[in-house]
């Protein structure tokens, strides 16, 4: 009693010889089908390393394509010469020649001993299959493939479309009940040998050939007709990436590898000779009845094919440029908030926010003379250079990378009238933006000034029209950034609550009391200025209503503590 | 791109070969041994001018990453790099002292020379003070990551150019011969790069870095191209067009991911910035030899005269590969 193997080998001949070598030496019987395509020399020297052994046997040679049945032919050649053969053993192993077995012959066989009379094979019906390539499943089963999918993509496509559209299906033979699953699998000596000797099996053959990759689907669905007892996973860890190519390992996954528990890895790197060496070496651990465990190796393969598939969002880079509707998803990393107005009302809003907050509350950074970072700093993280120039060279991957740069630190700034406006298109269609914008608060440094009326009243006339571009931007259509705004009016009617909701939505957790307020800027008289500008003939409607007299209430200086409701 | 568009690049890619074919006249061989290069082995095209000092590292690193063959074109040194570079039983050497410039940067006879030796190998074109880093360099042959883009079906591999520099000023970073550069300049800027699409070649064009930080603050768009595609299976009628930036066919420039994915990507640490650029940038600009009249090196001038040093405190000390994946400068793709 015991296993047997089958390998199929196309090339790296000498990883072959080692493999197969070392099965049998461990009293496994092997059967190699190599591809007739592989050198002959190179066969040869196979055929002479592994002369000594006695029960190994080679198969004769076919020409094997990827997708076709000579690739089923060629195991059910090797499949019968081994049962023919070594009437010993119970089951037959199918590998292929970049398998490496990581575990001994001997806890193999004592597992299949523990479950006796089952059959490892990935065995799934076409309605639960996830992972076909060009979302081909029963479908394998139903149409013709004359055209090769690696050779001529668009000619298989197109007459996989031409097939569809006129409703072509093939009728599936009686008894045959479609399903996919890992080529590698190890069956019974019982199924193996009713599937090989079917009173069908030359009319099955038949249809099979014309199926599309049979190889993952003639023992696959033939099981379900011959076997008793299906368990439907393969003993083989083998797993394939976004393009539907088996990960390979290499010597630096050696400890991944002997913690997997599985009985046998594909692929290898032919080149991984610590691997070889550690897993055909002399074992020196005792025997052991282990559940095989891939779990680490499965969340390693999750993870590398989300990478190259999805990437790491907000991330701009040499190998990572989203375009389209990639590029709208999501523009930068992290969230982020950017202040309109708060700085002008406020004398010490910056560090009131970041003390509140502990946040990192920036300056200006789209001043127009230089990037206004937090604290003056003329760099700031992962270099970015304060030079006004380098920023509005490319205002975007500037703010990009300053959030990519600072992860985990929630990021604020100030925008306003005066700034570089080029990036607001930007954040608007940035979901991981917070906008808060009070209008007309530009007007108060101007009410504050000592310049000439007509200078300023130019200078506002401009900021207004600025900051309705902007904020027309901000209330369009695609806006996915979370925006708020309030008229200088409404805002300073009532404060409090606005700044109380800004901290809320800063964290939400959290309940940031607002029992220290920013100091905002006097403004006795400002009534009259907005009077003043109307006067002179403009419409200052960004600032809302003022009354003439005086300031709305202000509760600037509130009699109590502000507390939250 | 349109068909109209897609015949002109190739006759751009026509004109280009011929032109490098009529330029190869310029070489003189001095050693050939291309003899020894086998059916699968990995080449190294260089061109190199006075560099004797770098270049014992040079080969050691590459020879140790399982570079088979390098094929150098010495552009007239005087400092023994000619003869060092004979006596290296893996090097094959060809000679010239043409214009560098009028061969279009050393490309033409580059070109030339992949023409003729490079096809069906994959080939690494790297200056001797670039040096590439991929995803598992410190425990994978090069040869890993070729087999792995060959069974991809990938024919080209992007690596971006990251600036590397010292702490200290640079006439005070002494370099000896045999030394790791990296040892040397052990620094670099981690986050400040932008990128554009160009439209024409299909690659992206990035620029950023200290270079840019310290020697273009004010002209950001002269600051030098990072980007770069060094390692490409070789196949007749490939051809470079402006350094390792971009190649034709177009295809080969598509190194990115559009989709939001991310590509298998490498670095190529450049650490030009040591002790001896400081003479050598002037030696540099006597010969104007360089890209857009030696621009880079005139500016380095003058903004070495006000700031000798590239460090700032947000400057990161290289560590390995993977510190610039995290740091989203390169990528492993879906490799494992």
């Amino acid at each position: 009693m015991g296993v047997g193997f089958v390998i199929l080998a196309h090339k790296d001949l000498d990883r072959v010889a080692q493999v197969a070598g070392y099965w049998a030496q461990n009293d496994a019987p092997v059967a190699i089908h190599v591809d007739s395509r592989a050198g002959s020399q190179d066969y040869a020297d196979l055929q002479a390393k592994l002369e000594k052994f006695t029960n190994i046997r080679f198969a004769e040679r076919r020409a094997c394509d990827w997708g076709k049945f000579s690739i089923v032919a060629a195991t059910q050649d090797a499949a019968e010469m081994l049962l023919e053969g070594f009437p010993q053993i119970s089951h037959v192993f199918l590998a292929s020649g970049s398998c490496l077995p990581l575990r001994p012959v001997e806890e193999l066989n004592r597992y299949l001993a523990d479950h006796p009379a089952t059959d490892f094979i990935e065995s799934v019906t076409t309605e639960e299959v996830t992972w076909t390539v060009g979302g081909l499943d029963l479908e394998r089963f139903t149409l013709r493939f004359p055209f090769s999918w690696k050779k001529h993509r668009r000619l298989f496509d197109r007459y996989v479309a031409l097939q569809r559209a006129v409703g072509y299906s093939r009728h599936i033979p009686e008894g045959i009940a479609p399903h996919l699953g890992s080529q590698w699998w190890c069956l019974t000596r019982a199924t193996l040998t009713a599937i090989l000797n079917d009173p069908d099996r030359a009319a099955n053959d038949r249809y099979f050939r014309k199926v599309w990759i049979p190889d993952e689907a003639y023992f696959q669905s033939l099981v379900r007709k011959h076997g008793a007892n299906i368990e439907s996973r393969s003993l083989t860890l083998s797993r394939f990436d976004t393009q539907g190519k088996p990960f390979t390992y290499y010597d630096d996954h050696l400890q991944l590898l002997q913690r997997s528990d599985c009985f046998v890895a594909r692929k290898i790197w032919p080149r991984a000779s610590l691997l070889y060496r550690q897993f055909l070496g002399a074992e020196l651990r005792p025997l052991a009845r282990l559940e095989p465990n891939p779990r680490k190796l499965d969340r390693i393969f999750a993870r590398s094919n989300d990478q190259r598939l999805h990437g790491r969002p907000g991330l701009q880079m040499q190998s990572r440029f989203p375009a389209g509707e990639a590029w709208g998803l999501r523009k930068t990393c992290a969230e982020y908030s950017v202040y309109q107005g708060f700085s002008s009302l406020f004398s010490n809003f910056e560090t009131w926010l970041e003390k509140r907050t502990g946040t990192r509350v920036h300056g200006h950074l789209f001043h127009k003379a230089e990037v206004k970072f937090s604290g003056g700093a003329s760099v700031y993280n992962g270099c970015l250079s304060n030079s006004a120039k380098m920023r509005d060279y490319n205002p975007q991957a500037f703010l990009a990378s300053l959030i990519w740069n600072t992860q985990g630190e929630h990021q604020s700034f100030q925008f306003g009238p005066a700034d570089v406006q080029s990036i607001g298109e930007f954040i608007a269609s940035d979901p991981n933006a917070s906008v808060y914008v009070v209008t007309g608060a530009w007007s108060i440094p101007l009410f504050h000034s000592s310049m000439d009326f007509q200078r300023v009243r130019r200078i506002a006339a401009r900021y207004q029209t600025i900051e309705a571009e902007h904020v027309r931007v901000l209330k369009g259509r695609h806006t996915r950034a979370h925006v708020r705004v309030w008229s200088l009016a409404e805002f300073v009617e009532d404060p409090m609550p606005i700044l109380q909701s800004i901290l809320d939505g800063l964290d939400p957790g959290a309940s940031r009391k607002l029992t220290e307020v920013p100091k905002m800027a006097d403004l006795t008289g400002f009534g009259n200025f907005v009077q003043r500008l109307k006067n002179e003939g403009m419409n200052p409607h960004s600032v809302g209503d003022f009354p003439l007299d005086d300031l709305p209430t202000s509760r600037n200086t509130p009699a109590k503590p502000y507390v939250v409701r | 791109m349109g068909a109209l568009g897609t015949y002109r690049l190739r006759l751009e890619r026509k004109r280009r070969l011929v032109r490098s074919l009529r330029k190869s006249r310029e070489l003189s061989r001095v050693a050939n041994r291309t003899g020894d290069i086998a059916d699968d082995d990995i080449l190294i095209f260089s061109t190199v001018r006075n560099e004797r000092i770098r270049l014992p590292f040079f080969l050691d690193y590459y020879r140790k990453l399982g570079v088979n063959h390098f094929l150098f074109v010495d552009n007239g040194s005087d400092d023994g790099t000619r003869e060092y570079l004979e006596s290296q039983a893996d090097v094959s050497l060809w000679t010239t002292s043409h214009s560098y410039k009028r061969a279009k940067f050393g490309i033409d006879w580059l070109n030339a020379l992949q023409l003729r030796y490079g096809i069906g190998h994959w080939n690494l074109v790297v200056d001797v003070d670039e040096f590439l880093v991929y995803p598992f360099c410190d425990s994978r042959p090069l040869r890993a990551l070729t087999d792995w883009l060959d069974a991809s079906s990938v024919k080209s591999f992007g690596a971006m150019l990251v600036d590397m520099y010292p702490k200290v000023p640079l006439d005070e970073a002494d370099y000896v011969e045999g030394q790791n550069p990296l040892d040397v300049a052990e620094y670099f800027d981690g986050g400040n790069y932008s990128m554009k699409r160009n439209a024409k070649y299909g690659n992206l064009w990035i620029q950023g870095g200290a270079r840019a930080r310290v020697f273009f603050p004010n002209e950001p768009g002269r600051a030098p191209a990072l980007n770069k595609i060094p390692l490409v299976k070789w196949t007749r009628g490939n051809v470079w067009v402006s350094s390792t930036h971009m190649l034709l066919p177009r295809g080969l420039n598509l190194v990115y991911d559009e989709g939001g994915g991310e590509k298998a990507s490498g670095c190529l640490l450049h650490a030009k910035f040591l002790h001896s650029f400081a003479e050598k940038s002037e030696e540099e600009l006597k010969r104007r030899q360089h890209y857009a009249n030696s621009h880079e090196y005139r500016a380095y001038n003058k903004g070495l005269k006000d700031a000798r040093t590239l460090w700032c405190k947000w400057s990161e000390k290289y560590i390995n590969w993977r510190q610039l994946e995290i740091l989203g400068l390169m990528s492993k793709g879906n490799w494992i």
